[in-house]
């Protein structure tokens, strides 16, 4: 086993950011409630990192030759589960524990808890810091594995994201791909409004990184852009900023007036649940 | 509206920081508020509702907020800065230490999810915030019970000049105490009398004291119950005097980690003293606690009713 990218490659990326969906709707009806208009809307990012991208063993988690993926907004831990499982790194039988007392699957992301779950993200702005750190030791080490740090809008707003942003660029991490899910949501309301971090792209590219803005939920748009950030050359950081729509594939949860933890009520994951599969991809 | 603690079938006051607040700075205009990416989740949005030009949203960035605090103090005004327990006491530490403290700046700091009121496992689990603010010299810390007491220490710590530390209870907040009851900031209140056992305790952990009292009261034991709320500085005096009386066992109930929090600080008050009763320690334990439900949790680690009453029945067999 080469460190096959995914197990049965032959399944396109619009079915597996279907499955990822569908994944995540199961977990969040196992306890109620979970992220999920966070899962659903970075299901296309997780398809094409997991599915396109990264280099991985699913029934070795540490092989020493992976990409590394770093989960650093811990409360999106459902969305990662829901990829972990398409991947094959944990099992579909592990939906029902979601949650669940003293199960592998918390509802905020912990590396001591989860196969696959690198680090622990609880407490934001640790992710990109800590990528600095591995990106710096695989280089060490001759490796020419990639690190992947996924995180948010609302991150942008912690000094230690920009303190890390610096080191990297200034230690010319090009083994580093910075994964911005902008959903235009945090806890108080859109990031926009609550500490805007406009113009992003302009941020980034001032810290010294190679950047790039796309359509998070365009599949096509984000293989061209993974592409790009691996074959580029500078010795650089790289960054995709994913503009995202929260709730993206739930028509009725798309509608919903946006917060940052979205209620669904009981009735309503069966009914999610019946519209995510009257829309399966073929 | 989250709450940070099961109300259990008791009456509840919703937001009551919040609206202590807002009705307080209808008063006073030198009160602003502040938060970082969590107005919603500790009550505050209801002063920013009323006041929404004292409002000031500084994004997730706890350091800057924080900062930002000290430099609304400086110039005159009275900050009221609120985030979780966890983060100012671990990402902003520095701040509340030098930016604040160290100047003896008008700042209050209220923070919601103290001790173990979240699931979610450490990253929100502010087990040793006590621990790391007893150690500021000048920061008063604030650990009120209920409703009722969020609602009077918002008032007492507006009127204390100088930083304050204050643990939030946020959401549906448990109404335990009396229409009678008086928090002074620095005092400790005797809210039972008991012959057996003395129970002092701080924070929600009085709640669990009282309700365990009731319960041991059925088996004939007599359970006092002396509250703390005010953390640090401690009332030395009432704790001293309340130990030293009639031989009773002492238990220290608190919603923290066992090391460097109150129960270790009465421990410390005591002895300096020479008194020397038979000591035990409602605490949780010296360890990184586990995500799952609340009552769970507290079972587990020795906070749920049940297992205070099963630990003080044991301790006194
Ligand atoms: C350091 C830190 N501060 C505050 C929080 C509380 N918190 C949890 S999620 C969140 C919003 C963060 O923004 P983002 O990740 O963009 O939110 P989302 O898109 O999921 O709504 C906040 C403030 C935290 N987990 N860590
Ligand atoms: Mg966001």
């Amino acid at each position: 086993m080469s460190g096959t990218p995914h197990a049965g490659s032959n399944v396109g990326l619009p079915l597996r950011a279907w499955r990822i969906r569908r994944h995540a709707l199961r977990m969040g009806q196992v306890q109620g409630q979970g992220y999920i208009g966070q899962a659903l809307g970075v299901a296309d990012l997780l398809a094409v990192t997991w599915f396109h991208a990264l280099r991985y063993r699913p029934t070795e988690p540490d092989w020493e030759e992976r990409d590394r993926f770093l989960l650093s907004i811990g409360h999106y831990a459902i969305a990662l589960y829901a990829a972990l499982i398409e991947a094959g790194v944990l099992a579909e039988e592990e939906i029902a524990t979601y949650g669940v007392d003293d199960s592998r699957l918390p509802m905020s992301g912990m590396a001591s808890c989860t196969p696959g779950m690198e680090i622990s993200g609880g407490s934001l702005g640790h992710g990109l810091g800590i990528a600095v750190g591995m990106g710096l030791g695989l280089k060490r080490k001759n490796s020419p594995s990639l690190v992947y740090n996924l995180m948010s809008d609302g991150e942008l707003g912690e000094g230690s994201t920009w303190e890390a942003a610096m080191a990297a660029a200034h230690h010319r991490l090009d083994n580093l791909i910075a994964l911005v899910d902008f959903n235009d949501q945090q806890a108080d309301g859109p990031s926009t409004a609550t500490l805007s971090a406009e113009p992003v792209d302009a941020k980034w590219a001032a810290f010294g990184w190679h950047v790039q803005r796309v359509d998070g939920n365009d599949l096509d748009a984000l293989v061209d852009a993974f592409d790009e950030a691996r074959a580029v050359t500078e010795p650089r950081p790289r960054v995709i900023v994913c503009d995202t729509r929260m709730c993206k594939g739930v028509p009725f949860l798309e509608a919903r007036e946006r917060t940052h933890f979205i209620r669904v009520e009981p009735d309503e994951w069966g009914q999610a649940l019946d519209l995510l599969d009257a829309a399966m991809p073929s | 509206m989250i709450a940070s603690l099961d109300a259990e079938g008791r009456p509840t006051i919703a937001a009551p920081f919040g609206h202590a607040l807002a009705d307080l700075a209808c008063e006073r205009p030198a009160i602003v508020g502040l938060s970082a990416d969590l107005a919603k989740y500790t009550d505050l949005d209801v002063f920013a509702r009323a006041h929404p030009d004292r409002f000031y949203q500084m994004g997730m960035a706890e350091q800057a907020l924080l900062a930002a605090a000290a430099g609304l103090a400086r110039e005159g005004f009275q900050p009221f800065a609120t985030t979780y327990a966890v983060f100012a006491a671990r990402r902003a530490y520095d701040f509340v230490c030098l930016a604040i403290a160290e100047e003896k700046l008008d700042v209050k700091i209220v923070c919601a999810l103290p001790g173990l009121t979240s699931g979610y496992g450490p990253s929100h689990q502010a087990t040793d915030d006590l621990a790391i603010f007893r150690a500021v010299p000048g920061l008063t810390i604030v650990d009120p019970c209920d409703a009722v007491e969020i609602g009077q220490a918002t008032r007492a710590i507006a009127d204390h000049p100088g930083p304050v530390y204050m643990r939030l209870l946020r959401g549906q907040v448990p109404r335990v105490l009396g229409d009678d009851y008086r928090f002074e900031l620095g005092k400790a209140k005797m809210l039972r009398q008991g012959a057996d056992v003395l129970i002092v305790s701080t924070g929600f952990m009085t709640m669990r004291a009282l309700d365990a009292a009731d319960r041991l009261a059925a088996d004939r034991i007599g359970a006092a119950v002396l509250h703390v709320p005010t953390v640090k500085p401690l009332d030395t005096a009432a704790i001293v005097e309340a130990c030293s009386a009639g031989g009773r066992l002492v238990v220290t109930a608190e919603n923290h980690g066992i090391t460097g929090g109150f129960g270790e600080a009465v421990a410390a008050v005591l002895l300096r003293a020479g008194v020397t009763p038979v000591f035990r320690q409602i605490a949780l334990p010296d360890a990184f606690l586990d995500a799952g439900a609340l009552p769970t949790l507290h079972d587990r680690y020795g906070i749920s009713l049940r297992a205070v009453v099963a630990r003080i029945r044991a301790w006194l067999a």
